[in-house]
């Protein structure tokens, strides 16, 4: 029985509802939005010289944010020619230590501009604001902070006495982490000596457009860096083109393979980072909650558009039902809905594509047997969204074991021994990063020997650092981005 | 939570932990899911047999070795990953009806507290008022869960607070380091009982815990579940000298294991006192001890906390760890003094739109 003076629980007990927190949006009027963007070439905004334009939305409500400047072979001509002009007469002739300054700069911005940065790209993505203000733009601002601290000691970095920049960089990035992206780009370029023409991805351009602002408030050279927003045409003409001696791509593996035919016989250097299938292994001795916290950040952080997501869990078939419990409570608690709630934990989908995507994977899955949860959601009705979901009883032949699904969507498969789990992990055409979960040393260490995957994080997930190199295996890519490696794609030595 | 309200709101909760699956029925104090959730509980081979509490946690106890089997057979706690997740939900921004309503629940959780050398009677008294009418100038202040003293005030306590509700708590066992001989540890006990202490807060004795003589903490905090009776007893873990989360963990599940009501995590004395991953782990530990089959077992958060800002914290780390059945008096606590003023502030601000100066909240 109960042993508590009585006006306590009378006083509370009826309320425990009242604590499902209130709304607390972030204010959006911190960002100034105009009603048009142009291409920022040569240091100026100009619109395309076709004058056409697309409208980014907002995926959360579908409301038009922008209406920005489709780039077209002629812009990339020009783009590219102020990218030389900069490489050859500016940015080119710097010495390490004056780059530093202002890539530097770049990033204190980063920091001064970090809460309109955080809502202008929970805006035009949909991505949770907790995740934009805690992930993405402090990431940003660390990783042009790292490679400024390299820019004048490249001869020491072991590529060569003298390491020389390629020249001009046409890069082309993703929409899920949009500046995060344009930062992982930018950085190691710029700290190199490159100069860039950055493409942003259509849905989702427009910080990179605000970071063309910030280069134009430090001063950065004009023609140091482009940014051209438009669709895949755009980027093709950009990786096509022949003044570009740099291609550093990071999307979807279909595409990736389009840019390698592209630039095959060329003289242009390449690094692709593409999608990914990644294994989340839990063993039996896991620190089970944290595993189950590992799990969902895995999968559903950031709704699982993440190239490395922990999309395949695989867990030993000993503690199978207890974590796939636990994970089922955990994901009850998660919260979806407005992405500038200081509380959501789950946004919108990125775009309508996207989502038709995720839905005929997710519907693959079920008609091939495996069984599927959700938690109990209601979804908001304008907007795209997709339910927290996971399949259980799923076996390595099935679709959603093996082809990207880019959304809220776990596998759940099971092992006995850890010899199966690698078999089972290392099954992918794909190798971008795997997860391990295990309070034994000696097994992580005999697991991140054995996993075929670029990553191999051990009792975590998700966890980036711009001093940690990143990048793949077979389909998920080559080259690295992030620490020493990063400069390696970007210098001749 | 209606869906229309929900989409209105912009944002949900997908759903309170199957509330009702896990809502504990009164009269067996067992969880409807207990029979799947025992079996399932795979790491912990002594717990598979025996659905009831009772019996298993018996089994468990039988000697040094059982117990130390069963303790570190428990799941691992990650460091790194248990610290995020509190930092994580230390970020919850709690807002407007959502932040009343948690600052009052916050008033009527607090064990109203003074532990020094230098307590006199006058300053118990003082206290006492204060824990009936945390504001005199507003009578919508719910009063605190408890005052707590040392064993020789007491008497002072009861006779002040006698009718009000508010509880009269006592620490005890050679509080606050527990070092004397068991039959010194229980002379306290009844020494407060008789003087008219309803609750209990004893500590733990953490060099037999760190010494690994788990048998003998067991068997302590036994004899004091037998002597306190009917009153409310607080385990005292002083997780700051237990420094790893593992042995928080399992000196929870130890104190669980021999008939706590609440487990604490610190005596005020020791730096640090309540963190907010002890929390985490302290929250998951009853959570898992009430799937298991136990009874609900409450937490109470000692030392340390000073602002309402804090108090909401560990309210939603409650709330999201083990659930909103937590979110009431008789199983969350948070022993503090200057807590109380803050909160009061706080609410002045909600209430009116304005901070109040500090002069306007009562010291006593």
């Amino acid at each position: 029985m109960p042993r508590v003076a009585p006006h306590v629980e009378a006083a509370t007990v009826d309320s425990v509802a009242a604590f499902d927190y209130a709304p607390a949006p972030e204010s959006r009027d911190i960002v100034r939005l105009d009603a048009e963007y142009g291409l920022f070439v040569g240091g100026e905004f100009h619109p395309a010289v076709s004058g056409r334009t697309f409208v980014t939305i907002n995926p959360a409500t579908e409301e038009p944010l922008a209406s920005v400047a489709e780039a077209g072979v002629e812009d990339v001509d020009r783009a590219v020619a102020a990218a030389r002009a900069a490489y050859e007469d500016g940015w080119g002739r710097l010495r390490g230590r004056e780059r530093a300054k202002y890539l530097f700069r770049i990033a204190r911005v980063i920091q001064e501009r970090a809460r309109e940065l955080a809502v202008l790209e929970s805006l035009d993505n949909g991505k949770p604001i907790r995740e934009s203000r805690d992930v993405d733009i402090p990431l940003a601002a660390a990783h042009f902070f790292y490679y400024a601290g390299w820019a004048d000691k490249l001869e020491h970095a072991g590529f060569g006495p003298q390491p020389r920049a390629l020249g001009v960089a046409g890069q082309v990035i993703p929409w899920n982490f949009p500046l995060l992206m344009a930062a992982w780009k930018l950085a190691p370029a710029l700290a190199t000596g490159n100069t860039c023409v950055l493409k942003p991805a259509e849905t989702t351009p427009l910080s990179a457009l605000f970071l063309a602002q910030i280069c134009q408030e430090v001063g950065l050279p004009p023609g140091t860096v482009n940014i051209l927003t438009g669709a895949g045409a755009t980027g093709a003409a950009l990786v096509a083109h022949p003044g570009v001696d740099k291609v550093a791509f990071t999307g979807s593996t279909e595409v990736g393979k389009e840019i390698r035919r592209a630039v095959a016989g060329t003289h242009k250097r390449l690094t692709l980072e593409l999608g990914g299938k990644a294994a989340n292994v839990i063993f039996e001795d896991a620190p089970i909650d944290q595993a189950v916290e590992g799990i969902v950040n895995g999968i559903f952080f950031n709704q699982g558009h993440v190239c490395c997501a922990g999309s395949r869990l695989l867990v030993q078939e000993s503690v199978a039902d207890l974590v796939l419990d636990r994970l089922r409570e955990r994901l009850a608690t998660l919260r979806l809905g407005d992405p500038l709630d200081k509380n959501t934990d789950i946004g919108a989908i990125n775009s309508a594509e996207q989502l038709a995507k995720i839905r005929g994977l997710a519907d693959a899955g079920s008609e091939e047997g495996a069984e599927r949860w959700s938690p109990p959601c209601t979804l908001p009705d304008r907007g795209f969204w997709f339910p927290p979901t996971v399949f259980t009883g799923v076996s390595q032949s099935h679709r959603i074991a093996r082809e990207e699904i880019f959304g809220p969507v776990l596998s759940v498969l099971t092992f006995r021994t850890p010899a199966e789990a690698v078999a089972k992990a290392n099954n992918t055409p794909y190798g971008l990063s795997a997860g391990v979960w295990t309070e034994k040393g000696s097994l992580i260490l005999w697991m991140a020997q054995q996993l075929e995957a670029g990553v191999v994080w051990a009792n975590t997930y998700n966890r980036f650092d711009p001093a940690s190199p990143f990048g793949g295996y077979q389909e998920s890519g080559f080259g690295r981005e992030g620490g020493r490696h990063g400069l390696e794609g970007y210098l001749d030595g | 939570m209606s869906g229309p309200a929900a989409s209105a709101r912009g944002g949900t909760t997908l759903a309170t932990m199957d509330q009702g699956a896990r809502t504990r029925t009164a009269r067996t104090g067992r969880t409807a899911r207990t029979a799947r959730t025992t079996a399932r509980v795979t790491t912990a081979p002594l717990m598979v047999t025996a659905p009831l509490a009772g019996a298993w946690t018996h089994d468990v106890a039988t000697s040094d070795a059982a117990l130390r089997r069963f303790l570190h057979g428990l799941p691992g706690v990650d460091q790194v990953g248990a610290e995020a997740r509190a930092a994580a939900l230390a970020t919850r921004s709690i807002k407007r009806e959502s932040k009343m309503w948690a600052l009052d629940a916050a008033i009527s959780m607090i064990d109203l507290t003074t532990l020094e050398g230098a307590d006199t009677p006058g300053k118990v008294a003082a206290m006492c008022a204060k824990a009936r009418h945390p504001d005199p100038t507003d009578p919508s202040v719910p009063p605190v869960a408890a005052v707590c003293v040392y064993p020789d005030l007491v008497g002072v306590a009861a006779a002040q607070l006698a009718g009000s509700g508010v509880a009269v708590a006592s620490v005890a066992t050679a509080f606050p380091s527990g070092r004397a001989s068991i039959g010194v540890k229980l002379a306290d006990v009844r020494d407060a009982l008789e003087a008219g202490a309803q609750e209990i807060d004893m500590v733990i004795d953490r060099g037999a815990f760190l010494g690994g003589r788990y048998g003998q903490v067991y068997e302590e905090v036994r004899a004091v579940r037998e002597a306190a009776g009917p009153a409310l007893l607080k385990v005292i873990l002083e997780t700051g000298e237990l420094a790893t989360y593992d042995n928080v963990q399992r000196a929870a599940w130890l104190a669980m294991l021999a008939g706590a009501d609440f487990v604490k995590t610190s005596t005020g004395k020791v730096t640090p006192a309540s963190t907010r991953p002890v929390a985490l782990v302290l929250l998951t530990a009853v959570r898992d001890f009430m799937q298991a089959g136990g009874p609900r077992v409450g937490v109470k958060m000692a030392g340390g906390i000073r602002t309402a800002k804090e108090a909401i914290s560990y309210l939603v780390i409650a709330n999201e760890t083990a659930g909103a059945e937590w979110l009431t008096p008789s199983a969350l606590r948070l022993g503090a003094s200057t807590l109380l003023n803050d909160l009061l502030m706080q609410r002045t601000k909600q209430r009116t739109g304005v901070y109040s100066g500090r002069d306007y909240f009562t010291i006593d």
